[in-house]
Order: C-alpha cells, then sequence, then structure tokens
C-alpha cells in the first residue's frame, strides 16, 4: 500500500443485536478487512436518525455504513423497515448536495454473517477510496475570498467615510 | 435622536438603554414585524435611545464605528450573511453591542435566502442578471467589484457563494426565530431584557415545544401511501394533515405561532425553525416523514417519495438550509479568481 494513498474515514451505525454481534464474529475469526471504519453501537439501525449521517459527513467522514438485522428479524419489529424508508430517502438528499450515492450504505447483516461484515467494509472502504476526500466544510469557505473582502471594507471606510481613530 | 451623539459607552444621561437594529440579507419583514408590536412600541422608545437603525433613522455607519466597544446596550440583527459588507456589519455590530440578538429566521438560520445554497454565485447572477423573463440586459451587464468614475474608483462588496447565518461569523448570545417573529414573541424579549430577566446565553428566546403541541387537529397511527400537494386536495378540517398525506412541519417545528397555518387548514412550512433538541430540522423532519410511508419494498417507497416530494431538500429545509449539518450544496472549486470582479484590485 503506497503511503500517499488516500485512506477513507468510515463511520458505522450498527445494531446491537445483529450487525454489531456479526462485526465481532468478523473479528473473533479474524476476518481481515480494512481498518477505516469506526463502528458506532446503536441500539437498532431505527435508531439512526439522518441527522446522525449529515452530521458525520459534514464533521470529517467520507463515508457512513448503517447496518442492522435482516428484514423481518428487527427485535423492534419495525426498525429496520424505518431505516430503509429512511435511506430511500436520504438518498434522494444527497443526490441534490452533490454528494454520491455511494459514500452511504445500507446493509442488513446477521449476528453469523461475520464474512458479510468484512466484506461490506471493504467495499465500501475501496468505494470510497476510489471517490476521494469529501472534506465537506471546505464547502462553506467561499473559496479564501473572505479575509481580503472584509479587508478591503475596512480601509475603505477609513478612507471614504472619514473615521477617526 | 442625533446621530452626533451616538457614542461612548457611558449610560445615557437620561438612563435609557442604547437600541440598535440592523438588517442584511432579509426581506424587510422583520422590521414591519417590530412595528406590529403597536402602540407597545412606544414603552421600547421610553426605554431605549435608538443609536441606529438604517430603516428608521438616518445614523450612518461612521456613527456606528466611532462608538466604543460595547456602547450599544442591545442589538438586534435581523438577514442573514450574503456579501463582505453584510459580514462586517456583523463584525461591527458585535464588536459594539453587549448583547447580540439573532432576530428572525434569517439570521437564526438563513431562511428562504439559504436556500440559494443550492446554487452558487455564478448562476445567482446567471439567473439575476441574464436569464429571468423580467430582466433586459441587453449588453450582459453584470456586477463589478470596481467601477472608475470621474470621482476616483466606487467598490462593490463580495458576493458570497453560500448564504451564511449570523452565528456561524461571530457570537450570537439570542436567537429569536421566526418569519418574522410575533410580535408577543419580540416583547417577551423586550420584557426580558428591560427586566434584566434573559435566559442564559446562547438560548433560543421562544417556546420549547413544537407547532404539533399546539395544534388542534385530531391524531390517531400515522400511514402514508401517497404525499399530496396542497394544491391537489381539499383536506379534512379536522384530522391532521400529514395523516392525509399533505407535508406538514409541525413535527420538527418550534411553537410560538398559535400553530396558525395549521388552523386555516395549511400545512405547517416551518417558519419558526427548529425546536429545542433538533439540530438539523430536515434531517429530523424526513426522518419523521419517511418512517410512516406505508410500504416496505424499497422500490414502491422510491416510487411513493418521488410522486408526492418532488423536492425533497425545498420541502424539508425551506427555512433552514443555510444552518444544517451540511449548509449547501457542493461547491465546485472556480478557475479564475473569481466572476463577479475580473479586474484586478489594487490592494
Ligand atoms: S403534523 Fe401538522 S397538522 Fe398534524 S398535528 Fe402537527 S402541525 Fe397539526
Ligand atoms: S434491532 Fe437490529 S435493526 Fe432493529
Amino acid at each position: 500500500m503506497a503511503d500517499t494513498q488516500f485512506e477513507p474515514k468510515l463511520v458505522g451505525f450498527l445494531c446491537r443485536w445483529c450487525s454489531y454481534t456479526g462485526a465481532d464474529l468478523a473479528g473473533t475469526s479474524r476476518k481481515e478487512y480494512p481498518p477505516n471504519l469506526t463502528p458506532l453501537r446503536v441500539m437498532c439501525s431505527g435508531r439512526v436518525d439522518p441527522t446522525f449521517v449529515l452530521h458525520a459527513l459534514a464533521q470529517g467522514a467520507d463515508g457512513v455504513l448503517i447496518a442492522g438485522c435482516h428484514p423481518g428479524d428487527c427485535h423492534y419489529k419495525e426498525g429496520n423497515y424505518k431505516a430503509m424508508r429512511r435511506y430511500r430517502m436520504l438518498l434522494e438528499l444527497l443526490d441534490t448536495f452533490g454528494i454520491e450515492r455511494d459514500r452511504v450504505r445500507l446493509e442488513w447483516i446477521s449476528a453469523s454473517e461475520g464474512d458479510l461484515f468484512a466484506e461490506t467494509v471493504a467495499d465500501l472502504t475501496d468505494k470510497v477510496r476510489q471517490l476521494g476526500p469529501l472534506n465537506w466544510s471546505a464547502n462553506w469557505e467561499e473559496n479564501g475570498e473572505r479575509s481580503e473582502a472584509l479587508q478591503a471594507i475596512v480601509l475603505e471606510h477609513e478612507r471614504a467615510m472619514e473615521v477617526v481613530r | 435622536m442625533n446621530p452626533s451623539n451616538a457614542g461612548g459607552a457611558a449610560p445615557a444621561a437620561n438612563g435609557k438603554g442604547k437600541l440598535a437594529m440592523y438588517w442584511a440579507a432579509s426581506c424587510g419583514g422583520c422590521e414591519i414585524a417590530v412595528l406590529a408590536l403597536n402602540e407597545k412600541i412606544l414603552d421600547v422608545a421610553a426605554a431605549f435611545d435608538i443609536v441606529f437603525w438604517p430603516v428608521v433613522i438616518d445614523a450612518k455607519v461612521r456613527d456606528v464605528e466611532a462608538m466604543e466597544d460595547g456602547a450599544i446596550d442591545v442589538c438586534l440583527f435581523n438577514g442573514s450573511i450574503r456579501t463582505s459588507e453584510q459580514e462586517h456589519m456583523a463584525h461591527l455590530l458585535r464588536r459594539k453591542s453587549k448583547v447580540l440578538v439573532a432576530f428572525g429566521s434569517c439570521a437564526c438560520e438563513g431562511c428562504i435566502p439559504g436556500l440559494a445554497n443550492l446554487s452558487n454565485r455564478e448562476e445567482v447572477f446567471q439567473t439575476v442578471y441574464h436569464d429571468t423573463p423580467s430582466t433586459e440586459n441587453p449588453q450582459g451587464q453584470r456586477p463589478q467589484r470596481e467601477t472608475p468614475v470621474p470621482e476616483g474608483t466606487l467598490h462593490l462588496p463580495v458576493f458570497y457563494d453560500s448564504v451564511h447565518t449570523l452565528e456561524q461569523m461571530v457570537p450570537v448570545d439570542y436567537f429569536l426565530p421566526g418569519c418574522p417573529p410575533e410580535a408577543e414573541r419580540i416583547w417577551d424579549a423586550v420584557t426580558a431584557i428591560l427586566e434584566n430577566k434573559l435566559p442564559e446565553p446562547g438560548s433560543v428566546i421562544g417556546a420549547d415545544t413544537s407547532v404539533c403541541d399546539e395544534c388542534k387537529r385530531k391524531r390517531s397511527e400515522k400511514r402514508i401511501k401517497q404525499f399530496k400537494r396542497t394544491w391537489q386536495v381539499w383536506p379534512d378540517e379536522e384530522t391532521c394533515l400529514l395523516e392525509q398525506g399533505i407535508l406538514c412541519c409541525g413535527i420538527s417545528t418550534r411553537a410560538g405561532c398559535g400553530a396558525r397555518c395549521p388552523e386555516v387548514n395549511s400545512p405547517c412550512i416551518g417558519c419558526y425553525g427548529p425546536n429545542n433538541g433538533v439540530r438539523d430540522c430536515g434531517a429530523r423532519l424526513m426522518s419523521a416523514v419517511a418512517s410512516v410511508i406505508d410500504s416496505n419494498d424499497p422500490e414502491e417507497v422510491d416510487r411513493i417519495i418521488h410522486q408526492g416530494i418532488p423536492d425533497p431538500v425545498g420541502s424539508f429545509y425551506r427555512f433552514s438550509l443555510a444552518a444544517s449539518a451540511l449548509r449547501r450544496r457542493k461547491l465546485e472549486k472556480r478557475e479564475t479568481a473569481t466572476e463577479q470582479h475580473p479586474g484586478e484590485t489594487d490592494r
């Protein structure tokens, strides 16, 4: 792996009952997968407010994984269906914001699917690596024009408006 | 009043406080909202000397610049920040004011001007100076940063790519949301200031419940097979509008208006901004709305969304885009320095 290769920062919201246990299984069965994902344990994929995803992206994550129990297996019956509906809606928002859909992934991973967890993380890491850094906060910086423009106003006011100090 | 004696930090001889009001990127509705105080405006005038309020008195920016820091007791700042001049005024008024209030939705969360964060400067100019049917601009003129005139050079501020909220530019003491804030809420704020009973700095002056809590419509379990636009149906006047498939923002929106829109059979559009605990108004609303879609089939869910919510960002973030987690659409890096002022500046 070259030193200069971009290493994506990924955040994973994993349902406690299935996917987090699946991630544990991947670990205990010594599956190899990239270390790019920071897992966060949530009670259910239905707990994942899209705010969490948008906030992660805005604050420096390059991609996000939401993982929960397979349809029909959610411990709260409906949580993963809600997650799926929110995810479909979230994808529409991402399109408008100009964020590639491949950066945010929803996957059903059961407690026995350590392999699937490892593959999912490897695949997401790979896709996001190809997309490159998101670096979202750079979108707010006005291309570096602000400080110069502000200084110009102060100087101009001093000259034109005869401010006496 | 005579603006020339506006400066100085010492309390006025008459014991009155000093009040300023300023507008940045806004429509002027916030200024009108203050007039909706009706005769109570006289109480405000009795308690405060107005030292700067461009709509109302003829004080100049240089009067403010000449004041000592902290000379203004309360500054009500409405409007979002779209140009370098507005940012300059935000810094200036922050420095000169003891208490800076983000007044109204534009200052608090970007409001309607913030929706322009789905475009960039070039696209805004293209629309405004070329594309709108009412524009006649045969020479294709655009505002220039610098214009030489016989008397010297005239400068225009930089028009930013994004609309920013006041808090994204300077520290803000209080937030008074609403588009515009309701007169009663303004009066609450004024009384709190006069009686020195202001809440913790950084807080919102207003209710901490949601529009749904103020709404009298009947609610039961929400399950939506089809979203409808307001022009497509005549809603039943008693049932929750969202249950009837009409996108209503009451769930995530702060109370304070008395649920006026649902009361007249029109959905809440979210003008009072996010309720306490809601970090990203649009995401919260979207989350609530998506979860009641009555289908477990991703393709059908997509179909329901496409048919009923053609503009998700505009619907969910109508007032709050600039304050949301992402704040704007992805901005392509500009190649040339800027299209606004092709001529080089001399500084
Ligand atoms: S969603 Fe709208 S109509 Fe329904 S209770 Fe809330 S404010 Fe009222
Ligand atoms: S408990 Fe696993 S998705 Fe709900």
